[in-house]
């Protein structure tokens, strides 16, 4: 065990996975000697070589469109998309090709392959670079969707999602990418990138949150349980596509009340998505209605007001009171 | 090194022909076919016009879905697909149905795809054929990305990626060609300059004077090439092989004129004359290949109709075959989705079942 952020446990993932696949090979923007702009690949050019740890030319589009071709000959792609705003010339090949080459050909080509795209606000950053668009990758049908909340699933959900047969979106909420340090096992292990955790058990309110907002929200929850000393059940989603139902929906049968806690913007979101599945298949057991603390449906501002689109602590404790409180 | 490429430098306005029109040949440079090779490629030719033909009556007759035809372009066709070994990567654009054929995918297949059945794109698995690619152009960086894949792995085995002039004018091609030239794919861009993307002229597509001389900008070589000459098209495509295996990429642009319409919901007729189409017919490239084989004395007027009657007979009955195939499973559109299902993805697949049991 040693005392790692989330930084560190993306390149021990990494590392890892360099030396036990000889196919995987990472690409991306900057990724070599400087170790990108997050220097999360720090270090791994120098000890893999130019052709494992790929400075690629500035197209995220090249990239993404070469990660399809690698895949297609056996390699395992890692392309880094350097910032989550930049996605978009790259993601007409997640739309059109990576998602659907395997039901396209009935399974005869697939695309296995690992993005990684550091993801959401919070860090007083420039335009485009804090965006929170997991919906939009979670509509698509054929890519899995997943988000680390804290160092040690940061690790150990990448180094499953690298055995994945599937393509597989990997956002790093850069908020917390040094925000927490945390006991992380030195050696290989997996948390399965399918299921959510419940971080913590209880009956009488269900807390649903994941990546930095999981952060935001456990640093809330001490005031509001001064108030209200309750039995919490919180759950990191970590899958946002697909949604593990079966834990959410256990979870609410149980407590009746729950709150969605994320940054995005709340149209069409996750949060909604969860919410009206809740309601569908839950709607005997609700005590209240289903409570979405988000972003706002905004064009998340400059440094200066940003930290009042991200759901504040004053937002999440109101949040938790009003369905603590619905009778 | 001279070759080939070099001595047909597109910036210099050179086009690369061996067979002239009246199908005569017009360079001195060693063709290295077979006379074997030769009937096999006009019997190629002659299987794809066919069945192009055929496919474009089966969608008249409401058997098949849209359909983009292949007229005109039956030299570049099988050209790509006779220097390409089996376990070479094609990657196609969806104006491919002769070039797919010809490197190993049934025709059957073929007509299942446009007949909208996604089993066609199930290639069989001793040779590598992507599914055909609609989105134009964003096909370019996965042949860049093979490429650079089969240096990585050192394999023997080279990329030919098809697409036409108006994937030139995409962000992808770009890309791609940066790509492949950064990190040396072992990938052919090979252009079917057909003169239309859909209505719009090349000449409305780019200002370059060739779609070629556009490599020289990547760093890259590229060659124009009598896109209607099968001949000059398979030398150059077998030098370009030759290259790849060495690490280096090349553009070939072949020259040539879609006959058909962009597809069968498109009309032709409003965007370019009759008299144009009728001028552009003497160049086709099956009657001057047709001609220079007659001078050879390797085909006579016997021979031929019966190599078309042959084909005529084949695609008949691999279209009975395809027109009795059954439909996909309904519940294939699911378990192909992921690599592990879920438990929604099953929930749907139930009502869907249950939906159609109670019918």
């Amino acid at each position: 065990m040693s005392e790692i952020k989330v930084i560190d446990a993306i390149n021990k993932a990494l590392e890892i996975g360099l030396e036990q696949n000889p196919d995987l090979i990472l690409l991306g923007e900057d990724i070599g000697k400087q170790g990108g702009v997050f220097r999360t690949t720090s270090g791994l050019q120098e000890k893999f070589g130019t052709e494992r740890v790929v400075d690629t030319p500035l197209s995220e589009q090249g990239i993404m469109g070469a990660a399809v071709g690698l895949s297609l000959n056996g390699h395992l792609p890692v392309p880094e998309l350097q910032f989550d705003g930049f996605i978009w010339p790259g993601f007409d090949q997640i739309i059109n090709h990576i998602t659907r080459f395997r039901t396209r050909t009935r399974g005869r080509y697939t695309t296995p392959m690992v993005i990684r795209v550091p993801f959401g606000g919070g860090i007083h950053a420039l335009e485009h670079h804090s965006e929170s668009m997991e919906a939009v990758f979670s509509h698509i049908p054929g890519i899995n969707v997943v988000i680390p909340s804290d160092p040690y699933s940061a690790k150990g959900l990448l180094l499953d999602c690298l055995e994945s047969k599937d393509p597989v979106i990997f956002l790093e909420p850069k908020k917390i990418y040094r925000a927490i340090k945390q006991e992380v096992p030195t050696e290989h292990y997996k948390i399965d990138s399918k299921k959510a955790r419940v971080l913590r058990s209880g009956k009488d309110l269900t807390i649903i949150s994941y990546g930095a907002c999981m952060y935001d929200t456990k640093k809330a929850l001490p005031e509001f349980l001064k108030q209200y000393p309750i039995d919490f059940e919180l759950i990191d989603l970590v899958s946002l596509s697909p949604i593990d139902y079966e834990t959410i929906l256990n979870s609410v049968k149980k407590t009746g009340r729950v709150v969605i806690i994320n940054e995005e913007n709340p149209n069409c979101g996750l949060a909604s998505e969860l919410s009206a599945t809740i309601s569908e298949k839950c709607i005997k057991y609700l005590k209240a209605p289903v409570k979405r603390v988000t972003g706002f449906d905004v064009i998340i501002p400059l440094l200066k007001t940003e930290d009042h689109y991200l759901p504040t602590k004053t937002r999440i404790i109101e949040g938790l009171k009003e369905v603590i409180n619905y009778k | 090194m001279e070759n080939i490429f070099t001595n047909h430098d597109p910036r210099v306005n050179s086009v690369f022909k061996v067979l002239n029109k009246e199908g005569k040949i017009i360079n001195d440079i060693n063709i290295d076919l077979s006379n074997q090779e030769l009937v096999e490629i006009y019997n190629w030719m002659i299987r794809i016009n066919t069945a192009d033909k055929k496919f474009i009556n089966l969608q008249r007759q409401g058997q098949m879905g849209t359909y983009p035809s292949v007229q005109g372009q039956e030299a570049c066709q099988i050209a790509a697909a006779f220097v390409l070994n089996k376990k070479d990567f094609l990657v196609p654009t969806f104006r491919e149905t002769g070039m797919m054929w010809a490197k190993g995918v049934p025709l059957k297949s073929l007509m299942l795809y446009w007949m909208g059945n996604e089993n066609g794109s199930k290639h069989p698995l001793d040779t590598e054929v992507l599914p055909i690619c609609i989105p134009v152009g964003s096909h370019l960086p996965h042949a860049q990305g093979i490429g650079w894949s089969q240096r990585l792995k050192n394999q023997e085995e080279i990329t030919l990626c098809s697409f036409s002039d108006g994937a030139t004018s995409e962000g992808d091609f770009h890309a791609a060609l940066n790509f492949a030239a950064v990190f040396k794919s072992r990938t052919i861009f090979f252009c079917q300059n057909n003169a239309f993307a859909i209505s719009t002229k090349t000449e409305q597509q780019t200002k370059s004077k060739t779609i070629a001389e556009k490599a020289f900008a990547y760093g890259m070589q590229g060659i124009k090439v009598d896109g209607n000459d099968v001949i000059a098209l398979i030398i150059a495509l077998k030098e370009a092989k030759k290259m790849a295996k060495n690490n280096i990429p090349t553009l070939v642009e072949a020259k040539t004129y879609r006959l058909s319409d962009h597809t069968t919901t498109d009309n032709a007729k409003l965007y370019r004359d009759d008299k144009e189409v009728q001028e552009k017919l003497e160049e086709e490239p099956i009657s001057r290949f047709e001609k220079y084989l007659i001078s050879l004395g390797l085909l006579d007027e016997k021979q031929i109709e019966e190599i078309k009657a042959e084909a005529k007979d084949e695609v008949e009955t691999i279209t009975q075959q395809a027109l009795n195939t059954k439909d996909p499973e309904l519940t294939e559109m699911f378990d192909y989705l992921l690599d592990k299902t879920y438990l929604e993805l099953e929930e749907q697949k139930k009502s869907l079942l249950k939906e159609y049991s109670n019918q």
